[in-house]
């Protein structure tokens, strides 16, 4: 062995065998359990399947049918509606908090956390507890309401407030985003602010100026995580509204309505055509944000005129 | 004494000036006051703190009526107040003796605990090799997996039904905890950002010293690495504890409903039962909520540790 083999090169084909043998758990996951499974959904998504039978090849039909199915319209609609409310909310809000948090005052440790608490809390106990809070009649939500003498809507019944009510829910669970904007504000250097107060300028353009360009990259990754979440909604509105979507199917989000196709009518074909579609979904929309951030996202070095 | 009278003099002549000029001298005073940076920052910092204090508390009211309303008899669970009067257990023992909830913690602790030791292993493994070893395309295949964070699970969920299907394994545990001993790539990611910082020649001195790469990874770089561990530790658990997609995918069995799948199943049958449905939600939110502090003293600690070492 030694006699033909230089020990550079046994060296660097040791590394190269002891590198892929670290990295097999997660080559073997990725053939496994993504990349054979994106390529086999794709293959699905042109067959009819009901799980117990062999696929047989359509074609594209499953595609043409969803272009006449009202009920993927009506979910999309949904989750469309649903993203373009939640995100701006959750994003304004978490922003807002965030830029008070940042600031040095008394118990922020202990409001950080308070903040965060929900972010903890999963797709069940989270649907569960919205289900109460949110009871037109004995929820706590329109008890403050009456406090006030308004009339609280029927949240969960009134088709109008199905979409409302869960971005209500979303924006109470928004700590994520809030600890990622922290984490931002802090990389912000305090010098800049100063310079501009002697300058003259007020919170507002300090804020415009200062603050938004340099956390314009965590504002931009949490849009498109926002985006995304928003998109794949499923366990607390499965909660809320069961696969069938609530009131006249008003809370039918686009996963809830492929997880009907797939495990409740076992048309599997049909639904890895719906994954697809909601894949190429996300993947514009965040090529649109990626595309977009040219304009308004600012990094470090790149000189601005 | 003369200090006095001389401050005595000071008070008469301003109550002399705001008695002869009392708009310029109010606006002076205010301005002086005002111009005062102190004092600006501490009505901004109460400021602050009214408006974040009633954010946090539209937070917790939630969380304290759920926690009050576990501990109430039916019929009070049901009235409008605040106080458990008189406290009982009643709903816990609807929930635990009834209602078998123990099984589901059972049965949802072990998933997750599997699911928390296959992610946290694999991932560093993993994560080990692309940050220390230098191999053909070890670039390109970093690339495809971060590329795999972005891929909706939707798209692969049919396929992999199919998979587990095949093998038996609906209706078992297996397929809820067994796809994390593949690495998931978040994981992967955020381990090697953090296996970057440990300097190389630590690596290479234990080398010299005739260390296995495998008893590197074990004895130096998981020891160095106690707070990126933590970190995804507290998301895998999370993540397992409160999956609900997969549950309700693979577990039909309602011995072996995890606590997500409970709840749902729950809510359908008592949904009426307001004192036991806030108790079981109670139950199914705390373990993640105590791991987190537990989990949060010990990042700051490994932040204190690993700043004495530097």
């Amino acid at each position: 062995m030694k006699a033909w083999i230089s020990p550079r090169w046994r060296r660097i084909f040791g590394e190269n065998l002891t590198g892929y043998a670290f990295i097999t758990p997660w080559l073997i996951g990725f053939l496994g359990f993504t990349l054979w499974p994106m390529m086999y959904s794709f293959y699905l998504s042109l067959t009819k399947w009901d799980v117990f039978n062999p696929p047989q090849f359509i074609g594209l039909e499953n595609y043409f049918r969803l272009l006449h199915d009202p009920t993927f319209w009506k979910a999309l609609r949904n989750t469309i509606y649903f993203t373009s409310l939640a995100v701006p909310a959750q994003i304004t809000v978490a922003l807002f908090i965030a830029l008070l948090l940042n600031r040095s005052i008394p118990g922020r440790g202990l409001l950080r956390t308070i903040y965060y608490l929900p972010t903890l809390i999963g797709g069940a106990p989270l649907g569960v507890l919205w289900l109460m809070l949110l009871h037109h009649r004995t929820g706590i939500i329109n008890r403050f309401l009456a406090f006030f003498g308004i009339e609280g809507p029927a949240w969960l019944i009134d088709p109008v407030w199905v979409i409302p009510s869960v971005v209500l829910m979303t924006i109470w669970g928004v700590g994520g985003t809030i600890v990622i904007f922290l984490a931002a504000l802090q990389g912000v250097p305090r010098e800049l602010y100063e310079a501009a107060e002697i300058d003259g300028a007020g919170i507002w353009a300090r804020f415009r100026y200062i603050t938004l360009p340099i956390i314009s990259p965590a504002l931009f990754f949490n849009i498109v995580m926002a985006v995304i979440g928003s998109m794949k909604v499923f366990a607390p509105a499965y909660v809320l509204f069961t696969a069938q979507g609530g009131p006249q199917e008003a809370g039918l989000f686009y996963v809830l309505y492929l997880y009907r196709k797939a495990f409740i009518s076992f048309e599997m074909g049909y639904a890895s055509a719906l994954a697809w579609v909601l894949f190429f979904l996300i993947l514009t929309l965040t090529l649109l944000i990626f595309k977009s951030s040219e304009l308004w996202v600012y990094y470090e070095r790149e000189v601005r005129r | 004494m003369g200090l006095l009278r001389a401050g005595g003099a000071a008070v008469n002549q301003i109550a002399t000036r705001i008695l002869t000029h009392p708009r310029e001298t109010l606006q002076a005073t205010w301005k002086q006051w005002w111009s005062h940076r102190r004092l600006q920052k501490i009505a901004l910092d109460l400021l602050t703190l009214v408006v974040l204090g009633s954010g946090a508390y539209f937070v917790l009211i939630p969380l304290i009526w759920m926690i009050t309303r576990s501990f109430m008899r039916l019929e009070d669970a049901m009235s409008t107040r605040w106080i458990p009067n008189p406290f009982t257990l009643e709903a816990y023992y609807k929930i635990f003796v009834e209602d078998r909830f123990y099984l589901y913690i059972r049965n949802t602790a072990f998933v997750t605990i599997m699911g928390v030791i296959g992610a946290t292993l694999s991932s560093a493994l993993v994560a080990y090799g692309f940050a220390f070893f230098r191999f053909w395309g070890r670039t390109a295949l970093f690339m495809i997996l971060l590329s795999t964070i972005m891929l909706p699970g939707e798209v692969t969920m049919i396929p992999i039904y199919r998979i587990f299907y095949q093998l038996g394994w609906v209706n078992t545990f297996l397929p809820l905890f067994v796809p994390s001993f593949f690495a998931p790539a978040f994981f992967v990611f955020l381990l090697r950002q953090f296996f970057m910082s440990i300097p190389q020649d630590l690596i290479d001195a234990a080398r010299i010293d005739g260390a296995s790469s495998f008893r590197i990874w074990w004895q130096i770089v998981l020891p160095l690495s106690r707070p990126a561990l933590l970190t995804v530790i507290v998301f895998s658990f999370v993540g397992h504890w409160n999956d609900l997609l997969n549950p309700l995918i693979y577990i039909s069995d309602s011995d072996k409903y995890t606590l997500s799948l409970a709840l749902l199943a729950y809510k359908n049958l008592y949904f009426n039962y307001v004192n036991a449905m806030m108790a079981a939600t109670l139950v199914t939110i705390l373990p993640c909520v105590l791991l987190y502090f537990l989990a949060q003293r010990a990042f700051t600690e490994g932040i204190i540790t690993t700043g004495l070492r530097g």
